[in-house]
């Protein structure tokens, strides 16, 4: 009977005792990984590759309240991600400071270009706090303006799956164009220093490392608390009836709005913090490839569940980088392979497997001893 | 246009409604007028619009030509043809679907719980906090529709009758003024049914509902005044004696129905 109190339960948002295990799991890794590197067990190099994976855990679940919780697919998750790096990556930018060639402050791509000065719209990133501000508000106001229109004209299903792939593409050849002032297709790069440390330095991964580590713990808690919310209860009441929830007083469009817009903020800063840690960014990142890939992991690891977007985000990105460097001709066939084995007999992907696992064992267990009052749902109270 | 006399007491009211759909007229030149706190049932063969005109009034599709109003207790109009969905809603018209729409992933208490005529903004959702009242209410709801020893399993595991009784129990959740039924009796068991024919007889006087019914011993358990619609009009308005009587009606319906049943 906890989780009266929509407040009191954002200091227990988790149902289960799994769930609290899980979470205090994960929090032991983004603990302990820096203290192991720390202690020389694990490399530099290794740490950076971890942090951009928790930025992809983060972009994963992201997607998943869209999709595995109000019923939306979006296919252009990848834009608000690249949204937050490039507005970042700005900020990164000015921060390289003095072209040792053009002797000019400007990046170096303007150089090419003929700029003599900074575009105006580039001047207020000067400022980190302004760089942090833009990282959340862009990503927001586009999606707004997006979900705003789609969900007002009640676009739903397919069609919205197919109108954010889409609008990924069409982002993705305004920033391929030089004009758009935003580097081209080499996008932003040799990045030099972030909050005025040096970005090489071996305390900046780290420190970059446990600040994705915290964004994934934060986030992972937050949702888990909307979730419990009555705005969680309409969330997936939306997800399974929508007519139902707009005829019993709900405008579904505002709910609708509000969670496409959260998504985007929490895509965009997953984005912001892997910019510095992958030291690059450029189009590919916002292509409809990539965001099919964010897709791919949500349904490996189990849509609609908590968990289920993080691990599916990191075994994938593993995947990716052992079958790369193993078979690097193979690797397409290999992901859409496993999406195929997944979509056609793990329906609720690595996490639904283990919730089976478990339930068959109790079940086992349950023939000798009573379990008349674990039969409740885990989502139930 | 013209001012037309009407009863005080009248609940909605809807004058010369007409929609069309590709050129198919739905609902042609229409007048219907439901008073407060009464039981109307409407009936008709498939294709009479009945559908169509539940649509309109809560405001999933808007007429061509013609006025929807709701009267408000306290004297004021309030023109539906301009309004959402749920902004209808809010007025306290309810509605529920020809097939039982509950959320099948959310426990039958929480089915009820998200239908409670709270504040139903985005914000208030997110700081919600449940009341003793609102569990009171809960409680009554589930125990109209009998479903509170099921309270906390999951709405997708009901009988498809209990989850008509549920979504009858998310409308009186609703607490609302008009009550628009879809076949309440589609898929139940003639127990089922008939109570089900007793829950709606027990609502009349403290809503104003609206019962769309093909079942024609239903029709006869819970009548008053019966409506009966032929393509997009109102054919006939009485007793079931008198409609189940009427030749035309025969004729257009009942006629076919039989002949049907012959065959």
């Amino acid at each position: 009977m906890s989780g009266r109190n929509s407040l009191s339960s954002l200091a227990k948002p988790f149902d289960s005792r799994t769930e609290w295990v899980t979470f205090f799991l994960l929090a032991a890794f983004v603990i302990i990984f820096p203290i192991l590197s720390q202690m020389g067990m694990i490399s530099s190099f290794q740490v950076g590759v971890w942090g951009k994976y928790l930025c992809y855990a983060v972009l994963a679940m992201s997607l998943n309240i869209l999709w595995g919780y109000t019923g939306l697919l979006c296919l252009g998750q990848c834009l608000f991600f690249a949204l937050g790096g490039y507005a970042f990556g700005m900020y990164l930018m000015l921060m390289i400071g003095e072209d040792p060639v053009y002797k000019t402050a400007l990046p170096d791509f303007m150089d090419f270009q003929g700029y003599k000065e900074l575009p105006w719209h580039w001047k207020p990133f000067y400022n980190p706090f302004f760089a942090v501000f833009a990282v959340v508000a862009v990503p927001g106001v586009v999606a707004f303006i997006f979900g705003a229109l789609a969900f007002r004209s009640r676009i739903k299903g397919v069609y919205f799956s197919i109108l954010t792939q889409a609008l990924t593409y069409a982002a993705t050849l305004l920033f391929f164009r030089n004009e758009f002032t935003f580097g081209g297709n080499n996008g932003f790069t040799d990045f030099k220093f972030i909050f005025g440390a040096d970005i090489r330095e071996e305390s900046t991964t780290l420190a970059l490392f446990v600040a994705s580590g915290i964004l994934l713990l934060v986030v992972y808690w937050g949702l888990a608390w909307l979730l419990k919310t009555k705005f969680g209860k309409v969330q997936r009441a939306i997800r399974d009836s929508e007519n139902r929830v707009r005829f019993s007083g709900y405008s579904s469009t505002h709910y609708k709005v509000f969670i496409f817009v959260l998504s985007a903020i929490i895509a965009g800063l997953a984005g912001a913090l892997y910019v510095p840690q992958a030291g690059i960014i450029n189009p590919e990142e916002m292509k409809p490839s990539k965001g099919l890939d964010i897709v791919v992991w949500v349904a490996v690891g189990g849509r609609g569940t908590k968990f289920g977007p993080v691990i599916g985000a990191i075994l994938i990105s593993l995947l990716k980088s052992w079958s790369t460097r193993a078979f690097p001709e193979y690797w397409l066939i290999i992901l859409g392979l496993v999406f195929v084995f997944v979509v056609l007999f793990m329906p609720d992907g690595i996490v639904g497997l283990f919730e089976k696992a478990k339930a068959y064992l109790r079940a086992r267990k349950g023939g000798e001893s009573d379990s008349g009052s674990s039969n409740i749902p885990v989502e139930a109270k | 246009m013209a001012v037309l006399y009407r009863d005080t007491d009248l609940t909605l009211s809807a004058e010369g409604v007409s929609k069309s759909f590709d050129g198919f007229k739905a609902i042609n030149d229409l007048n219907f007028y439901l008073g407060d706190g009464e039981l109307r049932t409407v009936i008709g063969p498939n294709g009479a619009g009945k559908s169509t005109f539940m649509d309109l009034i809560t405001g999933r599709t808007t007429p061509d030509v013609g006025s929807l109003t709701f009267h408000q207790p306290d004297g004021h109009d309030v023109d539906l043809c301009k309004l959402r969905e749920y902004q209808i809603n809010r007025l306290g018209i309810a509605r529920k679907f020809q097939t039982p729409s509950v959320y099948t992933q959310h426990t039958v208490r929480d089915n009820i719980l998200l239908s409670l005529n709270r504040d139903r903004g985005v914000l208030r959702a997110l700081f919600y906090s449940e009341t003793q009242q609102d569990r009171d209410e809960i409680d009554e709801v589930l125990e109209i529709i009998r479903l509170g020893d099921r309270r906390d399993e999951l709405a997708g595991s009901l009988s498809h009758g209990q989850k008509q009784w549920l979504e009858i129990g998310m409308l009186l959740a609703q607490k609302p003024r008009v009550l628009l039924v879809d076949e309440p009796a589609a898929g139940m068991s003639d127990e089922e049914t008939e109570r089900t024919g007793e829950l709606l007889l027990s609502l009349e006087g403290k809503h104003s509902v609206v019962v769309v019914e093909h079942d024609m011993e239903f029709v006869r358990q819970i009548a008053r005044k019966v409506t009966v619609l032929h393509q997009g009009h109102v054919l006939k308005e009485g007793s079931f004696d008198e409609v189940a009587g009427d030749p035309t009606v025969k004729e257009v319906y009942l006629g076919r129905q039989k002949h049907t049943d012959a065959a």
